[in-house]
């Protein structure tokens, strides 16, 4: 029994995924945990989505991944950001309830075939001939598989602080991972350390909800998975209260306490998720800041207050949060912390997000520097699938930034390293307009298929939902208005006597799919969500097809690999300046080189003639 | 993919010019320029015509079409007079037409390199001449925007990336309370702003290629030491006014001429003199200004009846030229060079040494059109992209930012700067950000 195709090591959003996906893809996968129970466990805030986020979550579950469909279960506010701004730029957002998530998410893993669970802590790595061969286990011993999927998230040598106090931890109560610390140092993995955190948790029977404002869900909660059809549980509002002078005083009055601030921390935090004591320091100014009541649940009395992450002492943080509206006699339950913990640089990384010092060993979320459950997810897809493809003696699968937010995700993390905990953004994405969440299904789910990584029920929904389209687009594009027509409904089109399709008139701003409904009933044989694609695409017709050409120009460089072995000392015409960015960057592809500060044409050019001289030279001599 | 073009022959003027186009679009280009397509591989002669059907040049025209070609694309020459106004304007018809572009240096090897075209040894050769043809315009890009200008250029991208960057901020963080507080209207303003600033710097720089698009030789000297002959006897025609009354020449005066196939500027100025009379102050002062941005100034004088000259402090090489020969020989000391305007006498000798001189100064800038070109080409489309950014409805914030990001991409290409801007350095320092 101690043999795999693939061990995934952690049952957090990535390790989840990843084993799930591993397992999917027909490989016999082992998910290894400290505790059943903590699989699935939202760690930081109640919520899943957001903008950028919901794009990721979108394409995990075109992928047929757990995140959405969990969500979908576990969501107890939904809310579509960015509503009035355009669809491209809409993000899914959902408060959650911990419990049902969980429940969730370990009932799909449970429930997978070909995934089996084992409960031990991970003490090192069987590495053969150069290359991963297993794990070893404190109570399982040796166990072996064709490749490892390292998921640790914050535990990788965790450091929890609060005020001056310090100890180590995976989680708050939770052991940290020491000595695979120690060992991929060994291997001379490079490692830095970034830090997070994590505001207090209150109890809600202790909070005065009188005069707070609150935050209501959308009317019509939409699902993030294809495959839910509609919302089940309540949807609930969330209370909002701020901080003010006084809290800003005692914050600045105790900052000399603060871990961040008094140098003990030496990891560096994400400035989009900064604690409460950075917002003073440096937004100082303003008359207060806004906290969300964030309920964890609906049968749960604590209360995440997003947006008062901090590190200070506790009894300073008793007092910062009793001069806050509403919390004047509120009760803490668990004290904020702030978590320092190693990451591996994620240049290191292969787009299959294998390492490539230690072929066969795969890392997804946190410890690749990325922050969020989204971005966690994304990449142990990624990793599962390609642990389980190795292991089969398959090629990988990259997914390429003109694909998917999940391929931008990647290439940055990839080709530029990080300075920060990375988070997505739909600005990340030059394809911005041509990947969205109302494509996700139609730019990943073929792939999906193809690789077998997708259920029946899910294939047959998708086909059926494709099709549907096609035959909506088909028509759209087959009916037409002359000028003088238009001008009968009374929209404003040039008189230029050319026809106008209905696929054409949908991308005018004042045209929507039920002005064409009106003037060709047919349309109303389609349903709101086909109405809606079509209206998106059409709309965003112009500007796809030149993000076309420059997809095609980005995937012609990506498809130019400067190989491992490549010495670009031998390089004449080179700069120096550029050779020793270049060692420290070891682009991959010219795309790649493409990317580093100070490349010129020519030296493009030179690298690639290089390239070609040594090829032709292995020819000649083999 | 763009169809993309440039200049492949040398410096101008020249005997022939040969404009090399790439890309998708060759056979409707061919079309639309001579109105058929030759056959493949053999020169045929050709009358090309703008999009305005005015005839622009009698040329060789060649067209290979893919695979068998340079690029493996569908590729076409044309070998045109080789004069730089004809190729100037061929430049611009193509750079008008939407998908066409000048192509960037080690452009159409690249593309070659792409679609397998390439050998070894070909590739290496390619990599000097671009390296030489980027040094050639690194040096131009140096002069054209060193200083002052490449730090408008840089201004403005970083102004523009500002804009972007809190456009970009309502978009990925609109969910922030400390969004809602700034200016966005601002914003925009600044845009147009922008937008008309590099609107007239387009125009400007319009005005300025043409002034500029040759050496200055400004002639100077006291009254009547015989500026205005020079100049004439330069010329073979009168073109300025001349008389023996001093003060004749109130404006600077310019001819264009060739010699020995280079573009020269010759300038006439008003006598350098102390004058009460007010227009001929204006006429002194213009000639001070000429030259400071001349290249070379002949500062003439009448051996015979020389005058004390003021000149103003400039960097530029001067000449001390003695007009009169035939009256008799002066100072060799004082002047280097003499002749006679009237007799012809050591006139000569002036022209071998002028002719040099040109030869040696214009390398340095012989192929400035394109180069200057692709600037303004760049700031012209960054500009179209700005308009139609303005011109979107603001109910799709997400096709404006699309815009944006074109026209910082061209504004980056102008001065070359390649960098990976970081959009979200400038949205964390100005807004706190995240719950």
């Amino acid at each position: 029994m101690n043999q795999f195709d693939v061990i995934v090591v952690g049952g957090g959003h990535a390790g989840c995924e990843a084993a799930s996906a591993a397992a999917r893809s027909g490989a016999r996968t082992a998910l290894i945990t400290y505790q059943f129970a903590t699989i699935g466990v939202m760690s930081c805030n109640p919520a899943i989505g957001g903008l950028g986020k919901g794009h990721l979550v979108r394409e995990i579950d075109a992928l047929d991944g757990l995140m959405g469909r969990a969500a979908d279960k576990g969501g107890i506010q939904f809310r579509l950001l960015n509503r009035r701004k355009g669809p491209a730029v809409r993000g899914l957002r959902t408060q959650i309830d911990r419990k049902l998530y969980r429940e969730s998410v370990q009932t799909l893993i449970y429930e997978q075939k070909n995934l089996f669970l084992i409960e031990d802590e991970v003490i090192d790595l069987v590495i053969e001939s150069s290359k991963i061969s297993g794990i070893i286990l404190t109570k399982g011993g040796v166990i072996r598989a064709g490749s490892v999927v390292l998921t640790t998230g914050t535990f990788l040598r965790g450091l929890i602080h609060i005020g001056d106090k310090t100890w180590p931890a995976g989680r708050m109560g939770e052991k940290p991972a020491q000595k695979l610390a120690e060992r991929l140092a060994y291997y001379q993995i490079r490692l830095g350390r970034l830090k997070t955190g994590t505001p207090p948790r209150l109890d809600g029977k202790t909070i005065d909800w009188h005069g707070l404002d609150w935050q209501k869900p959308d009317n019509e909660p939409i699902p993030f998975s294809l495959l839910t059809e509609r919302i089940k549980e309540p949807q609930i509002n969330c209370a909002i209260t701020r901080t003010n002078v006084e809290t800003h005083r005692i914050i600045r009055e105790n900052l000399h306490c603060c871990a961040m601030y008094s140098g003990a921390i030496k990891g560096i935090g994400p400035r989009y998720c900064p604690s409460i004591e950075d917002k003073i320091v440096k937004f100082g100014d303003r008359d207060g800041h806004q906290i969300f009541l964030e309920p964890e649940g609906l049968n749960d009395d604590t209360i995440y207050p997003n947006g008062i992450s901090t590190s200070l002492p506790e009894n300073i943080q008793n007092m910062l949060i009793k001069s806050i509206k509403g919390l004047q006699h509120v009760k803490v339950l668990q004290p904020g912390y702030a978590i320092e913990y190693d990451f591996i640089d994620p240049r290191q990384l292969e787009r299959s997000l294998e390492l490539r010092a230690i072929p066969g060993l795969f890392l997804a979320g946190q410890i690749n520097g990325t922050t969020g459950y989204e971005e966690a997810a994304a990449q142990g897809l990624v990793a599962g699938l390609n642990a389980a493809r190795k292991a089969g003696d398959l090629s990988p699968i990259i997914i390429q930034r003109t694909q998917a937010y999940i391929g931008v995700m990647i290439d940055d993390l990839v080709s530029c390293g990080i300075s920060e905990p990375y988070r997505m953004f739909t600005s990340r994405s030059e394809f911005r307009l041509s990947l969205r969440a109302d494509n996700a299904d139609e730019r990943l789910t073929p792939l999906g298929i193809e690789l077998g990584l997708i259920s029946r029920k899910r294939e047959t929904t998708f086909l059926r939902q494709s099709e549907v389209l096609q035959k909506a687009r088909e028509f759209a594009k087959s009916i037409s208005l002359t000028p003088n027509e238009a001008a009968v409904y009374g929209f404003k089109v040039n008189r230029d006597g050319v026809h106008r399709t209905a696929y054409d008139l949908l991308s005018y701003p004042e045209i929507n799919s039920a002005k064409l409904i009106e003037i060709w009933p047919e349309f109303g044989q389609f349903n709101t969500k086909t109405m809606e694609s079509l209206e998106i695409e059409a709309q965003y017709a112009v500007y796809m097809q030149r993000q076309q050409q420059d997809m095609a120009v980005l995937e012609r460089d990506e498809r130019l690999i400067i190989s491992d072995d490549l010495k670009f000392d031998d390089i004449s015409g080179l700069s120096n300046e550029l050779k020793t960015k270049l060692l420290q960057r070891s682009p991959r592809t010219i795309a790649e080189a493409q990317k580093i500060d100070g490349m010129t044409p020519t030296a493009l050019l030179l690298i690639i003639t290089h390239i070609q001289r040594l090829r032709h030279l292995q020819k000649t001599t083999t | 993919m763009d169809t993309i073009f440039a200049l492949s022959s040398g410096l101008l003027p020249s005997g022939i010019a040969i404009v090399r186009l790439t890309g998708p679009c060759i056979k409707s280009i061919l079309r639309q320029f001579i109105g058929f397509i030759p056959e493949p591989r053999y020169m045929s002669l050709c009358t090309i015509r703008s999009s305005s059907a005015e005839i622009l040049d009698k040329a060789l025209v060649v067209y290979f079409p893919a695979p068998k070609s340079f690029t493996g694309e569908d590729c076409a020459e044309f070998h045109l007079h080789g004069g730089k106004a004809v190729v100037a304007r061929i430049l611009e018809e193509l750079t008008a037409i939407p998908g066409f572009r000048l192509a960037e240096p080690g452009e159409f090897a690249r593309r070659a390199f792409a679609e397998g075209k390439l050998d070894l040894t070909e590739a290496e050769g390619l990599a000097d001449i671009i390296n030489a043809e980027t040094e050639s315009q690194r040096r131009l890009a140096v002069m054209g925007t060193s200083g002052a200008l490449a730090t408008l250029y840089r201004n403005w991208r970083s102004s523009l990336i500002k804009a972007r960057a809190l456009i970009e901020t309502e978009l990925d963080f609109s969910d922030e309370e400390d969004i809602s507080n700034f200016a966005h209207d601002r914003i925009w303003a600044d845009i147009i702003c922008l937008r008309d600033d590099i609107l007239q710097h387009i125009h400007n720089g319009k005005r300025a290629e043409v002034m500029r698009d040759g050496l200055k030789i400004v002639i100077a000297g006291a009254p009547n030491s015989g500026k205005s002959s020079v100049m004439n006897r330069l010329a073979g025609r009168d073109v300025s006014i001349v008389t023996e009354e001093a003060g004749t020449t109130r404006d600077a005066l310019e001819i264009r001429l060739i010699i020995d196939t280079l573009p020269i500027f010759v300038i006439d100025t008003a006598g350098l003199r102390d004058t009460e009379n007010h227009i001929e102050k204006i006429g002194i002062d213009v000639a001070i200004a000429r030259m400071k941005e001349a290249d070379l100034i002949i500062l003439l004088d009448d051996m015979h009846n020389p005058q004390i000259v003021d000149l103003p402090e400039i960097s530029t090489t001067v000449w001390h030229i003695g007009n009169k020969l035939d009256l008799g020989r002066g100072d060799c000391n004082r002047w280097p060079l003499q002749f006679s305007v009237w007799t012809g006498e050591g006139w000569d000798g002036f022209i071998e040494k002028l002719t040099t001189f040109c030869h040696e100064k214009i390398v340095n800038i012989g192929d400035i059109v394109p180069a200057r070109r692709r600037q303004i080409t760049l700031l012209e489309n960054g500009l179209s992209e700005l308009n139609a950014a303005l011109e979107t409805d603001t109910s799709n914030p997400e096709l404006r930012a699309e815009h944006l990001r074109y026209a910082s991409n061209y504004l980056g290409r102008v001065t070359g700067d390649i960098d990976i801007e970081d959009l979200l350095d400038v949205i964390f320092s100005e807004f706190c950000i995240g719950k």
